[in-house]
C-alpha cells in the first residue's frame, strides 16, 4: 500500500504520515516513509510518501494507491502519481502561493472540478471547517487521516493505539480522527 | 525494541549504542539532523563546529586522545574538509573514527550532486554504504570497529533518501568503551615528508588488509535468484533494484571501498548478464571493468539525479535511458509553490534595496539565496559557502566599471567568509559587503552558531562580535543598520557604494521564525487607499495577497514587520 501525503509547509503533513505509519507498524506491517521537507518553513510544498506491506524495499513511491492532499492545488500537483483505481482525498482549503499574484498562472477557480476530471475516485472534505468546529484548526491533518483510514482495513483499535502512542493531544486527536471517518461515511 | 527511525536518527542511535564519546558537525542538508539527534544523548559530547574542516580536525584530535568519534557533513562539506581528511588517512587513528557524509542526488537542497564515493578511492579510505535505517545504525558500529582494527578513519556514505527516509530499527543498549588516552607518536602523527613517506607505505599495507577484510565482510552479501541477470548494487540503489527485479540474483555490497574482488568474480562467473545498479557515477562499474570483468551499468542507467524502482525497471528493460526526470506533463497548469523568504524575514529589505540599485550582487548560501528568485531578483552569483566575499573581490578588481556588492549571512561568514574579508582588506578592494546577521543558522533549520551565544547542548557560551571582528581585521568602513528599515538601508548602501575601499554593512535583524517574540500584530489594508500600483508586491512577501488587483493582508502569515508600510506611497497599509 502506497500513500502520498501532500500539502503546504505548516499544515502538519509529516505528522499525518507519521500517524498512519504508526498504525501500520502496530498492525504488524513493514513500513517505510520518505519525506521531502527541506523548505517546509518557507511556504513550499511538503510531500511525504508512506509505504507498508509484508516487505517494503524502496522508501519512495512511484505510483500511489491513495493520495491525501491538505490543499486543493497541491492535489493537482501530484495527481499524475495516482494509480488508475487509486483514491484521492482532498481538503477543501485554498492556500494561494505568491507566484499566483506575481506570475502568469493564476490560482484556478475550481481546482476540485479539475481533479474530478482526472480521477473518478476523488473525495472533497471540509476538514478545515471540522477542525475549526473542534476549536483547533491545526488538527485538520488528523481529520484527513480519519478520512484516509476508510480506505485502509486496519482494525479500529489499531488507530486508537496509534493516536495514543503520540502521547499528546490524545483526546482532541481522537475526536478529529472520528470526525474525518464520519465525513467519508456520510 | 523496535523504533521507527530516519537514517539520520539511526546514525545518532548508532553513535549512542556503539560508545561514541565525541560527535561534531557543521549543519548541512541532508545531514543536519544527525547531530541534532546525537545532542539528545547526554553520554555523548556533541558540538556544532564553525565549518567542516574545523569539525574534521577537531574529531581527529579527539580520536588521537583516544575517544570514539563521529564527524558528519553534507557532500560538499567534505570539499571543505578534504585537506585534513586525505592526510588523516595516512596518520590513522587512536580511538575509532567515523566520518559520515551525506550526498544529495537530485540536488534537493544543494548546489551540485557530486558523488562523494570518489573520495574513498582518491583518499584510499574504507567506505561503507547502508541501504536502510537498520543498516545505517549497525554500520556506525562496524565503521568504528574497522577503524580501530585497521588504524584508519572510515567513511560512512549515505544519501538524502537514506537520511530522510524512515524505517523500522531494532535498538539496543549502549556499550561503553573506555577512552584510550593520548600517547605521543611523532612518526605517526606529524606528517613531515619523511614520516609521511613511511605512513604512505603503511597505508598500502592497511589497504591490502582491508581488501581481504572486504571479501569476508558479512554485509557484502550474495542473494541468489534467477541466474539470467546478476545485479551488483549498494546503498539505496539496492532497494530500488530489489523492488524492480525481485527474482534476479544480487551481490549486495556494503563495503564499496575496497571492493571484494574475489566475491565479484565468483558472482560474475555464475550469472549470464552482469549489471551494476548505482546512483550517480559509475564508481563500482569502473573498478569492476578494471578487474577485466564484462559488466553493464551506465550505458543503461542515467548518471544524473536520483534513481527510483521505476527508473531502474525502465532503464534495465531498455525502455529508455532516463535522464533528469522532467516535471510530468500536467493536464492542467497550476501556479508553482517555490520556497520564499518568510513574512517578516530580515533578509527581505536588503534584497529589495539591492535589486533596485542595479549593482552586481555576489551571493552566498543561506536563506537569503531565496532572494535570487523573483520578484526580489537580488543575486547575480552563488557558488559555494563563503564565495560571496572572495568572488566579489575578484569581480571588483576586474569589472571596475561596475559596483560590486557581496551578500553573506552570519553563519556563512563565520564558516568561510572571514578569510575572504581579510583578503579584501589586504588587497584594498573597492567592494561593499553586507553581512546579514540574524544570529542563527536558519536555512538548515535554526542551528545555533557562535553569534547566538548558545551551544548545541543549549549551554551559554561566548558570543562572537562580528563588528569587533571586522574592526580587528582593519575594515575601513563598518556600518550597522536595522534589517527592517528600508530608507536607512538604502541610504547607507548608497554611501558605501561610493566609498573606494572595503565597506562592511552589518544588516542586523532576528530570524522571525526562530525568535517569535519579535512578531507584531498583523497589518491591514485600507481598500479605498490602495490604488493597485503593485509596489508592495515587489517585496515578495507571502502575507500580501492580490484580490481583484488590490493588496490584501493574509492575517495568518503577517507578523507586522512594517515593510509594506514603508514602500506604499498611498499609505494604504495600517497597523
Amino acid at each position: 500500500m502506497d500513500i502520498l501525503f501532500i500539502g503546504v509547509g505548516g499544515q502538519g503533513i509529516l505528522f499525518a504520515s507519521e500517524l498512519v505509519a504508526r498504525a501500520a507498524m502496530i498492525n504488524g506491517l513493514n513500513v517505510k516513509k520518505s519525506d521531502i521537507h527541506g523548505m517546509a518553513q518557507r511556504g513550499g510544498s511538503v510531500i511525504s510518501g508512506l509505504r507498508f506491506g509484508q516487505k517494503v524495499y524502496s522508501p519512495t513511491i512511484d505510483k500511489a494507491d491513495v493520495i491525501c492532499s491538505l490543499e486543493l492545488i497541491e492535489a493537482l500537483r501530484v495527481i499524475n502519481y495516482l494509480k488508475p483505481n487509486g483514491k484521492i482525498f482532498v481538503n477543501n482549503q485554498r492556500i494561494i502561493p505568491m507566484t499566483a499574484f506575481i506570475g502568469n498562472v493564476p490560482y484556478p477557480d475550481d481546482p476540485f472540478q479539475m481533479i474530478k476530471k482526472i480521477s473518478n475516485n476523488a473525495t472533497l472534505l471540509n476538514a478545515l471547517d471540522i477542525a475549526k468546529e473542534l476549536s483547533n484548526p491545526r488538527i485538520v491533518n488528523v481529520v484527513m487521516v480519519g478520512a484516509v483510514s476508510t480506505a485502509l482495513d486496519f482494525p479500529e483499535k489499531v488507530w486508537q493505539e496509534a493516536i495514543e502512542s503520540i502521547g499528546k493531544f490524545v483526546e482532541i486527536n481522537k475526536k478529529a480522527f472520528a470526525a474525518g471517518q464520519k465525513l467519508c461515511e456520510s | 525494541m523496535n523504533k521507527f527511525l530516519s537514517g539520520n536518527e539511526a546514525i545518532a542511535r548508532g553513535a549512542y549504542e556503539y560508545g561514541v564519546h565525541f560527535a561534531i558537525a557543521y549543519p548541512g542538508t541532508p545531514s543536519t539532523e544527525i547531530l541534532e539527534n546525537i545532542a539528545k544523548y547526554k553520554k555523548i559530547n556533541s558540538e556544532w563546529s564553525i565549518n567542516e574542516k574545523v569539525a574534521y580536525e577537531s574529531a581527529w584530535g579527539a580520536s588521537l586522545a583516544g575517544a570514539r568519534v563521529l564527524v558528519a557533513m553534507k557532500h560538499v562539506g567534505l570539499n571543505v574538509a578534504a585537506d585534513p581528511f586525505v592526510t588523516s588517512i595516512y596518520t590513522g587513528v587512536n580511538g575509532g573514527f567515523v566520518l559520515v557524509v551525506a550526498d544529495d542526488p537530485g540536488m534537493w537542497s544543494s548546489q551540485n550532486e557530486q558523488d562523494d564515493r570518489n573520495y574513498a578511492k582518491f583518499a584510499k579510505v574504507p567506505m561503507l554504504e547502508p541501504s536502510d535505517s537498520q543498516e545505517t545504525k549497525n554500520f556506525v558500529g562496524e565503521a568504528l570497529r574497522i577503524s580501530e582494527e585497521f588504524d584508519i578513519p572510515v567513511l560512512l556514505r549515505i544519501s538524502t533518501r537514506i537520511s530522510h527516509s524512515k524505517g523500522i530499527v531494532e535498538v539496543g543498549e549502549r556499550k561503553e568503551f573506555s577512552i584510550k588516552g593520548y600517547e605521543k607518536n611523532t612518526k605517526k602523527y606529524t606528517m613531515l615528508p619523511a614520516n609521511a613517506r613511511a605512513r604512505r607505505l603503511d597505508l598500502k599495507i592497511r589497504l591490502e588488509r582491508l581488501k581481504k577484510f572486504s571479501e569476508k565482510f558479512e554485509y557484502n552479501r550474495l542473494e541468489w535468484g534467477e541466474r539470467d541477470i546478476g545485479i551488483i548494487t549498494a546503498g539505496i540503489s539496492y532497494q530500488y533494484a530489489k523492488e524492480a527485479f525481485p527474482e534476479a540474483s544480487f551481490l549486495k555490497i556494503s563495503m564499496t571501498y575496497p571492493l571484494p574482488e574475489d566475491k565479484i568474480r565468483e558472482f560474475a562467473s555464475k550469472v549470464k548478464k552482469l549489471i551494476v545498479v548505482e546512483e550517480l557515477d559509475p564508481f563500482m562499474e569502473e573498478q569492476i571493468k578494471a578487474m577485466g570483468i564484462q559488466v553493464e551499468g551506465k550505458n543503461l542507467i542515467s548518471e544524473i539525479g536520483e534513481l527510483s524502482a521505476e527508473k531502474v525497471r525502465e532503464s534495465l528493460n531498455g525502455i529508455t535511458k532516463l535522464e533528469v526526470k522532467s516535471e510530468k506533463t500536467k493536464e492542467v497548469e497550476i501556479p508553482k509553490r517555490p520556497p520564499i523568504l518568510c513574512a517578516g524575514c530580515p533578509h527581505r529589505a536588503i534584497s529589495y534595496v539591492l535589486n533596485r540599485l542595479k549593482v552586481v550582487i555576489s551571493g552566498d548560501i543561506g536563506c537569503y539565496t531565496l532572494g535570487a528568485l523573483p520578484p526580489l531578483n537580488a543575486m547575480d552569483t552563488c557558488l559555494c559557502m563563503g564565495a560571496s566575499i572572495s568572488a566579489a573581490s575578484g569581480l571588483s578588481k576586474i569589472a571596475t566599471n561596475k559596483k560590486v556588492v557581496g551578500v553573506i549571512g552570519d553563519s556563512t561568514f563565520i564558516h568561510s567568509g572571514i578569510t575572504g574579508l581579510i583578503d579584501c582588506v589586504y588587497n584594498k578592494r573597492d567592494v561593499t559587503l553586507c553581512i546579514l546577521d540574524n544570529h542563527i543558522t536558519a536555512m538548515t533549520g535554526h542551528q545555533v552558531n557562535p553569534g547566538t551565544g548558545l551551544t548545541l547542548k543549549g549551554e551559554q557560551t561566548n558570543i562572537l562580535d562580528i563588528k569587533a571582528l571586522c574592526q580587528a581585521i582593519g575594515v575601513p568602513h563598518i556600518k550597522v543598520v536595522d534589517a527592517l528599515d528600508i530608507k536607512k538601508i538604502r541610504e547607507v548602501v548608497k554611501e558605501e557604494l561610493d566609498f573606494k575601499d572595503v565597506s562592511v554593512i552589518i544588516v542586523r535583524g532576528n530570524c522571525i521564525v526562530y525568535e517569535k517574540k519579535y512578531i507584531n500584530p498583523p497589518f491591514k489594508v485600507i481598500p479605498e487607499k490602495c490604488n493597485e500600483c503593485g509596489a508592495c508586491f515587489n517585496l515578495g512577501c507571502p502575507a500580501i495577497e492580490k484580490h481583484n488587483g488590490k493588496a490584501v493582508i493574509n492575517e495568518v502569515l503577517c507578523v507586522g514587520c512594517g515593510l509594506c508600510l514603508q514602500v506604499c506611497k498611498f499609505n494604504a497599509f495600517t497597523k
